[in-house]
């Protein structure tokens, strides 16, 4: 067998449109989600291993490294969600049409920019009434 | 005979990991919009505020759902990225295995901290 048979797909001779970057995004952001499981699960058993943990956990969360995992883990769950879920209509055989794939999914990244805002803008006021 | 070997595949349980996939999908849709929610109402609460909510049996039993739902799902989606990009045979084995250990033992921890809390742990 020679070596030089084709295989596909190669990536490199496509040009890039929404469809395929929502699709590699959604792989990124599912991986990187497990990174925020992390954050998640330290933070329950924070509160299971009591107070002084659980002060340990919120200055690291309250940290700038910790801001901007939980930024990009905000990010990522409110795409991988609504990406998810048009994925599903997908799956049941709806919106397979090239323009409603397009729209659904230009959809999709503005709403994830809008609810990511509106999210930390909400967790910003209610941190402020905690102080 | 046709009829009933009908979305067997030749495995006869070829669909379960993507059926399992989507049913976890359709399930984190409502929990992790809870969650969200809830987390975003916690922000920079006390540590009596954040422990008197995870106790409550409703919370307690969402919580559980929620991370049950989450790491069987991440499971799942982190087997077929293996599958795909890990052609070795040894390779793909052992960081299935690895992957498959360290989501049970992070289900595991999870759930037992939130039962802990629940049966009045601390």
């Amino acid at each position: 067998m020679e070596k030089t048979r084709p295989l596909s797909p190669h990536l490199s001779i496509y040009r890039w449109q929404i469809s395929m970057i929502l699709s590699i995004l959604h792989r990124i952001t599912g991986v990187g989600l497990g990174i925020g499981t992390l954050m998640i699960s330290y933070w329950f058993i924070s509160i299971a291993s009591g107070p002084k943990s659980y002060s340990t956990a919120q200055w690291f969360f309250d940290s700038i490294l910790g801001k901007i995992l939980i930024f990009g883990f905000t990010l990522s769950l409110v795409f991988h969600l609504l990406n998810g879920i048009r994925h599903l209509f997908w799956d049941i055989g709806l919106g397979f049409e090239i323009s409603t794939s397009k729209k659904s999914g230009w959809t999709v990244v503005m709403l994830t920019f809008i609810f990511t805002l509106i999210i930390w803008l909400s967790a910003y006021i209610i941190k402020n009434t905690y102080e | 005979m046709k009829e009933s070997k009908k979305n067997l595949g030749s495995a006869k349980y070829g669909a379960h990991h993507w059926w399992h996939q989507r049913v976890t999908a359709v399930a984190l849709t409502f929990l992790c919009i809870w969650l969200i929610i809830s987390l975003t109402l916690l922000t920079g609460s006390s540590y009596d505020a954040a422990y008197n909510w995870l106790k409550h049996p409703l919370v307690t039993g969402l919580s559980i759902l929620v991370v049950v739902f989450t790491i069987y799902h991440l499971s799942l989606g982190l087997q077929v990225i293996v599958e795909d990009y890990i052609h070795t045979e040894i390779t793909k084995v052992i960081t299935l295995m690895l992957i498959n250990f360290s989501c049970l033992l992070l289900g595991l921890t999870c759930c037992l901290s939130i039962l802990f809390v629940f049966f009045g742990g601390n």
